[in-house]
């Protein structure tokens, strides 16, 4: 199959248009910037919409109205911007919204730096705004996962009226790869429950608040229910070299990449090491862990942060099994510290 | 027997929750009235604010959606921008529009959002009990003003009308009031002539009601009436402050 050289940041936006994206909402930040300029290009000629908003705030509740239309709708920001944005996540999130939101992510707290990070795998995974919610969040790895997940990603929302987002390192977003560019998406979902106008119906109603307690603990108690539906489907990781593995590293996005080779080395100095690359962070992939800790003696999280991602590992293996950390934030940690990390460990623990 | 008055189409048979003497009800049935004269009930999507009228929803008898303080002209944005035949109107109070959400109001105005904007602007804070609004005229007492707003301290009310009239993507800024009947008729009209200037797409509209809150001034329904008149109408005069003809 023909092949095409795409930037990560485009491949997104491509995806969310073979996907049947209509509207891009969004605020221009560093390492994102690319997916809004691309669709500022793109949408004039397709009858789409393309609106730089006055802030992060506006561009999700903009999100928010385009989406309570029906139509298939993203804004995409990096960490300052997301934080901006939780107040119409939460939104969003409870009014049942399927739309697509999107984080290259670079290092905080506060501004931080543009460099590539993983340090909002937090804000990610537990909601990030007020209130009980959660998003599927997806972490793609490469350049032809960012248009096959945005792709994913609309499905996904759709199929269970939710926000889904995509968290990518700010290197995914920037770098380029050969990729294959997917056939545009035929399947799209009734919304019976869209504000577009009462023409022949009752009127529909989007709506969060909920002054009586029973109503709104009834509502907690569905959208709980659906994040059960998704976390007993959605789940999702790649699993390399873990069946006689005594050491599982566990990585996610870019830095999953990273690690595996990392892992071929060790496994060239003797080191049972295999890895674990969680590709639905939330709903974390427990059982891929659960697993492999069946036999493994130890596993590593490798993080492009300070240690957030290890909490969900140590979650799942239920304190049976130790969990190392290593991590660096404003810089990304090479193969070769990973192998040393990997081989010290082993010598450590006597793992060879 | 001949009807003479009835409940609008565009109203649901919902009693409202508003005080007694409030005049959120006559607005929203202005704004019904309208609809319904123009045959729009089935193309319009409303936006509520937080505010008193975050319930209006339950009493506007069309596609209505609930905001975050001060971010319905964005989702109106979202709507409009997406289904452009539609028509979007925001219903929003002082502190909803004019403090929490002015970023998202400026800037649907510079835009030329083809939004209609139904402004109450009371003064004060009516949901949470009374606090300063940016809207609170100088020396008015509130819960957060216990003395008296100060000019030195809180600086000077919003005069959203006259704010918004400056800018291009404005084609209809008018202020009205509702506190008697010939004040009422005029609002009825001001918000049919915004939801009209939407219809030819010439850009944003706003109507700027000036309204009472009794309870939280502290007044009873008739002397709030006589309040907004000799207090309000002298900082806020009313009139059409932007009356965009053609493109």
């Amino acid at each position: 199959m023909q092949k095409v050289l795409m930037k990560g940041n485009e491949a997104l936006a491509e995806g969310a248009l073979i996907a049947g994206c209509k509207a891009f909402f969004g605020y221009p930040i560093t390492p994102s910037s690319e997916i809004a300029e691309y669709m500022a290009r793109k949408f004039p000629k397709m009858n789409g919409v393309f609106l730089q908003a006055e802030s992060e705030l506006a561009a999700i509740n903009m999100v928010y109205g385009g989406a309570a239309t029906g139509h298939r709708v993203m804004t995409a920001s990096s960490g300052p911007g997301i934080s901006l944005k939780q107040e119409g996540i939460s939104f969003i999130a409870e009014a049942e919204l399927p739309c697509l939101i999107v984080n290259i992510s670079r290092g905080g707290p506060g501004l931080g730096g543009i460099q590539p990070a993983q340090s909002d795998y937090f804000q990610a995974t537990r909601g990030g705004g007020h209130g009980d919610y959660r998003l599927i969040v997806l972490a793609p790895s490469g350049v032809q996962e960012m248009m096959d997940f945005a792709i994913e990603a609309f499905a996904l929302a759709d199929q269970y009226r939710t926000p889904v987002m995509i968290m990518a390192e700010g290197t995914l977003g920037q770098m380029m790869e050969p990729i294959v560019v997917r056939e545009p998406v035929t399947k799209f979902y009734d919304k019976p429950w869209a504000t577009n106008g009462c023409q022949g119906r009752e009127p529909n109603i989007i709506n969060t608040l909920h002054l009586s307690p029973e109503y709104l603990e009834e509502r907690n108690r569905h959208l709980q229910h659906k994040y059960d539906e998704i976390s007993r489907r959605e789940k999702k990781a790649e699993s390399y070299l873990t069946e006689d593995a005594d050491l599982v590293v566990v990585a996610f996005g870019l830095m999953a990449r990273i690690v595996k080779r990392a892992v071929m080395e060790a496994r060239k100095n003797g080191v049972k090491v295999g890895m674990i690359r969680p590709i639905t962070l939330w709903p974390f992939p427990d059982d891929a862990i659960i697993k492999a800790a069946q036999t493994a003696k130890r596993f590593l999280s490798v993080e492009i942060n300070m240690g957030q991602m290890i909490e969900d590992i140590r979650l799942a293996v239920g304190g049976r099994i130790p969990v190392d950390f290593y991590g660096r934030i404003g810089v990304i940690p090479n193969p070769e510290e990973i192998l040393r990390e990997i081989l010290m460990l082993a010598e450590r623990e006597g793992l060879r | 027997m001949k009807v003479v008055a009835k409940r609008p189409a565009s109203l649901k048979d919902n009693k409202f929750h508003y005080c007694p003497g409030c005049t959120h009800g006559i607005i929203h049935r202005l704004v019904a009235e309208c609809l319904d004269e123009l045959s729009l009930r089935e193309k319009a999507i409303g936006i509520c604010p937080v505010g008193c009228a975050v319930l209006a929803y339950d009493y506007f008898n069309c596609d209505m959606l609930e905001a975050a303080h001060g971010r319905a002209p964005a989702i109106a944005t979202g709507i409009k921008r997406l289904l452009p035949d539609k028509i979007v109107f925001t219903y929003q109070g002082d502190g909803d529009l004019a403090s929490i959400g002015m970023g998202e109001i400026v800037h649907a105005s510079l835009r030329g959002e083809k939004i209609t904007v139904i402004f109450v602007n009371n003064a004060i804070y009516g949901m949470t009990g009374g606090q300063m609004a940016p809207t609170t005229l100088l020396g008015q007492v509130t819960t957060t003003s216990p003395y008296g707003r100060k000019k030195e301290w809180e600086g000077y009310p919003a005069k959203m009308a006259e704010l918004l009239s400056q800018n291009e993507g404005s084609a209809y800024i008018c202020r009205t009031s509702v506190h008697n009947p010939a004040n009422v008729m005029k609002t009825k009209k001001a918000i049919k002539k915004a939801l009209q200037i939407q219809q030819t797409g010439l850009g944003f509209t706003m109507v700027e009601i000036l309204s009472t809150c009794p309870t939280n001034w502290g007044l009873g329904p008739i002397e709030a009436l006589d309040w907004l008149e000799k207090n309000m109408i002298p900082y806020y005069p009313l009139g059409e402050f932007k009356v965009k003809e053609a493109f």
